[in-house]
């Protein structure tokens, strides 16, 4: 019984996850280093993982900010009743539950040009839906929860005594957070900003639906891919879903690190 | 420099701030959408949904859906187990594996699937000449949704199967059960919580997902296209009142289930 | 530090946790708070520290009203229960916290780190991380990092509660030694009568939110006011009618009174060893514990159960031996009062008229 259910579950991981992976190396390689170098020197590769690269940038650090002081604000904040925190404790999960598609709809209904906040911000020349601020707004959606989930069991965790012992010394806020708060937290931080990078690196739906996919304007890495895909051009997807599935490989290997040290704190 | 930041004024910013954030970014495009399906009544938004490719794609998502999560339950309570239970070579290998589905951008999933199972791969090839037809078909769809949402049924049983308190399985023994009957009076009411949640957390997934679904379905209307990628055809041809009215359907679906998740975890923890 | 504090009232929700506290505290005196689990002691320990903020009520630090003062400004010291040691930092670290905050030279620093790992013995340790440290050393290094600061006040909440019962006298003893070297005005929480009694100069009962009585340990073993404070301190027997015990008979004229009576209060022995043989009566062995350096017994009379210590030089006795007793005086109290009463037969031996 143990033995099959060891060959059972190696059979799954190789034919689910370890083969598909292993495509995508050799199909970058079909037409040689030259098509590989090819497909990813265009100048619409290099833009779009370029404009992946800056989003993911944006999106991190935003998110990395908001996510930690909300987390901070649902776990400790006192001046906020309890209802009102279970209510946003949640709706922070809603994100969880949207379909990328549709979190990419709801900014172009809301903010899209034919809108009046869409039309008003174009009117003072800043375009929202169809450029940089629409992609990085719908990443920022289906990324929201990640690191406010990530943090909070954190938080809740260490409780709240080191900070109390800390301004009995005297300590404020701000040299309370970064003596010891910070430290307590930085692995789970570390590992939601591991998930931010990734889920923004990878995030396609929503990203599609608000850029309108304009090539060498808002078009990322995933959504020409996608766009390689449907012109035939396989080989050329191939090559851009190399350099994203490296990335991944890198950032999983990252979280396996992240998650050690943070069982270790 | 500490003065400055001690005063009341900050922590009441930080406190705004934080909150528009939340309230702009989450609640105001779930707001949204609601509003905009109904934006041109209710005859709109009936013919909007009554139309037949539309609950057709509905449909069909809700159907493939409940297929990769049955699979994922199968193949996801098994490997939790083999994972948590037994030693062998590769396993801490295999264990960090599992998140690799989270961790790929799901157009390279979908990419992935196509490139093994397509027209022109050995294994599109050997299904073609058995008559079978997986790649621009149903099976690649429930395909890419498993690949999508393997990590999630695994990641949920696996604290479950740590916690579990060896003796109460030893007690069992001793008692006198066999190693089926323990697994299935003591060990999986124990872990079924953890399969529920991740169960619904997965079909939920499965529900939304786009990226990997989009390049290998082949979204034929009426027969392989899927709901989300038809709001996206919705939202290219230039009808957001159609694209909203059947993400709502979605939606609340969506929301149903994540409030079920919460409920069913609620009162693991009220226990 | 002299505290003062009037009126102090907190509610957590409809929960009256600290009910109209008042209390002063003398300058360098060492204050045991007693009382059982979630009776308000801790609240009060933390609205004190600044870490709650009272609902009504005024704190005083030398006259002056510090209500209004964060925690970091009041010039407080305080060891949490469980220590609350920053994981992260070595012991040197932890004890240096206080002081960096108050930017001093990293020579003033050093010298008052090692002066304070010297006084808490633990020499050695200072690049160590708590959770390499027993509870004991860790409890050390709380205190250490507590005092670095040269507070005026010195706040313990349940110092010794997370700490192997062996080890608990030891520290007991060093920390009351050390608080007296140091001179610091301290208050310290605890649910353990022992450890109160030990250590405090002063002790206040508090229960259900209400300080109880306040005193030196032996007045409020003595004298207790409240029937409260009577049975939480020392171990007593409690009898619902003692009227019906001789030399009580008195009692009768107070209906619904009950009464307390403590084991040092009852003597037991054979008729001839009671000078007034009048004044005992006689009773029934029922248990004897053995209680390392005496016999607990539990001894019957009429219907009453009551328990006294014995001598282990004096004859050993058994379970259903017969026994003459003799009560020298019982604590009375009902809704209303509370009061001593005497042997009316022990004080007066020969009623020569009757």
């Amino acid at each position: 019984m143990r033995r099959i259910l060891i060959a059972l579950t190696y059979l799954v991981f190789i034919v689910l996850l370890i083969i598909p992976l292993f495509k995508i190396g050799t199909g970058a390689w079909q037409e040689g280093l030259d098509g590989l170098i090819h497909a990813i020197t265009r100048p619409e590769a290099v833009h779009a993982l370029m404009m992946t690269a800056w989003i993911v940038v944006v999106v991190t650090m935003l998110n990395t900010i908001f996510g930690v002081m909300l987390a901070m604000y649902l776990v400790r904040g006192t001046w906020m009743g309890s209802r009102l925190k279970q209510f946003l404790n949640s709706i922070v999960d809603l994100p969880f539950a949207v379909s990328p598609v549709i979190g990419g709809l709801m900014i172009v209904l809301i903010l899209g040009p034919s809108t009046t906040i869409g039309a008003f911000f174009e009117s003072i020349g800043f375009k929202i839906v169809y450029a940089f601020p629409g992609m990085v707004l719908a990443t920022l959606f289906v990324t929201f929860p990640l690191m406010v989930r990530e943090v909070m069991p954190v938080l809740q965790e260490v409780g709240t005594q080191q900070e109390e012992a800390a301004s009995t010394l005297g300590a404020y806020g701000w040299t309370t957070f970064w003596k010891v708060t910070w430290p307590l937290i930085r692995f789970g931080v570390i590992y939601g900003v591991v998930l931010t990078i990734a889920r923004s690196l990878g995030e396609f739906g929503a990203v599609l639906v608000v850029s309108g996919n304009v090539m060498n304007k808002t078009q990322t890495a995933t959504t020409l891919v996608y766009q390689d895909v449907e012109n035939f051009n396989v080989v050329s997807a191939n090559g851009v879903a190399l350099v994203l599935a490296v990335f991944s490989v890198l950032l999983l290997l990252f979280m396996e690190w992240a998650k050690r040290r943070r069982g270790v704190h | 420099m500490n003065g400055i930041l001690r005063h009341k004024g900050w922590s009441w910013g930080f406190r705004s701030t934080v909150m528009l954030y939340f309230i702009v970014l989450i609640a105001l495009p779930i707001i949204g959408v609601y509003t905009k399906s109904f934006s041109l009544g209710w005859s709109a938004f009936a013919d909007s949904v009554s139309d037949p490719l539309a609950w057709k794609s509905i449909l069909l998502t809700l159907k493939l859906s409940l297929i990769a999560t049955a699979i994922n339950i199968l193949i996801g309570t098994m490997i939790a187990w083999v994972l948590n239970r037994y030693k062998f070579i590769g396993r801490t290998f295999l264990n960090s594996l599992v998140d690799l589905p989270f961790a790929l951008p799901t157009a390279v999933g979908g990419l992935m699937i196509l490139l093994l199972l397509g027209p022109n791969s050995w294994v599109g090839n050997l299904a073609a000449q058995l008559g079978l037809q997986i790649v621009f078909h149903e099976p690649a769809i429930v395909i890419a949704m498993v690949f999508v949402t393997f990590p999630f049924v695994i990641r949920a049983i696996q604290p479950l199967l740590e916690e579990l308190d060896k003796s109460e399985e030893e007690a069992a023994y001793l008692l006198g059960a066999s190693k089926f009957h323990v697994f299935r009076r003591v060990i999986l009411p124990s872990i079924l919580p953890g399969v529920l949640s991740g169960a619904m957390l997965a079909f939920s997934r499965a529900l939304a997902e786009f990226g990997a679904v989009v390049l290998v379905a082949g979204n034929i209307p009426g027969k392989t296209l899927i709901a989300s990628v038809y709001i996206f055809g919705e939202v290219e041809s230039d009808n957001p009142q159609g694209a909203a009215a059947v993400s709502i359907l979605l939606l609340s679906l969506s929301f149903l289930i994540l409030w079920l998740v919460n409920w069913v975890q609620m009162r693991r923890h009220a226990k | 530090m002299h505290i003062e504090v009037s009126g102090l009232n907190k509610h957590f929700g409809q929960f009256h946790a600290v009910k109209d506290v008042s209390f002063s505290i003398e300058k360098g005196h060492l204050i045991g708070l007693l009382g059982p689990s979630g009776g308000g002691k801790t609240s009060i320990l933390r609205m004190l520290a600044g870490l709650e903020s009272p609902d009504s009520g005024d704190i005083l630090f030398h006259g002056r009203r510090v209500n209004d003062l964060p925690p970091q400004e009041r010039g407080i010291g305080f060891v949490f229960q469980n220590y609350a040691l920053f994981k992260h930092m070595t012991v040197y670290d932890n004890i240096a916290f206080g002081l960096k905050i108050k930017k001093q030279s990293k020579q003033q620093i050093k010298a008052r780190v090692m002066e304070l790992v010297e006084l808490t013995g633990l020499s050695g340790f200072e690049h160590r991380y708590p959770h390499q440290l027993s509870g004991g050393q860790r409890q050390r290094v709380a205190f250490a990092r507590a005092l670095a600061p040269e507070p005026q006040l010195l706040l313990l909440d349940e110092p010794f509660a997370a700490i192997d019962a062996k080890i608990r006298q030891e520290l007991r003893t060093w920390l009351r030694d050390l608080i007296e070297r140091v001179g610091i005005t301290s208050i310290f929480v605890t649910h353990d009568q022992d450890e109160a009694i030990e250590v405090a100069d002063e002790i206040m009962i508090i229960s259900q939110g209400r300080v109880e009585q306040k005193g030196t340990p032996w007045d409020i073993y003595k004298a207790p006011q409240t029937p409260f404070v009577a049975s939480f301190i020392g171990e007593s027997s409690i009898v619902d009618n003692i009227s019906e015990l001789k030399g009580f008979e008195d009692a009768a004229h107070w209906p619904s009174t009950r009464a307390l009576i403590r084991p040092e209060y009852i003597e037991i022995g054979s008729r001839h060893e009671f000078p007034i043989a009048s004044a005992t009566e006689q009773g029934r062995i029922k248990h004897i514990h053995f209680r390392g350096s005496e016999w607990m017994v539990e001894v019957v009379v009429g219907k009453h159960t009551l328990i006294t210590y014995r001598s282990l030089e004096k004859e050993v006795l058994h379970p259903g031996d017969e026994i003459y007793v003799l009560i020298h005086r019982a604590y009375l109290f009902n809704d209303h009062d509370s009061w001593m009463m005497e042997n009316r037969l022990k004080v007066d031996p020969m009623p020569v008229h009757i």
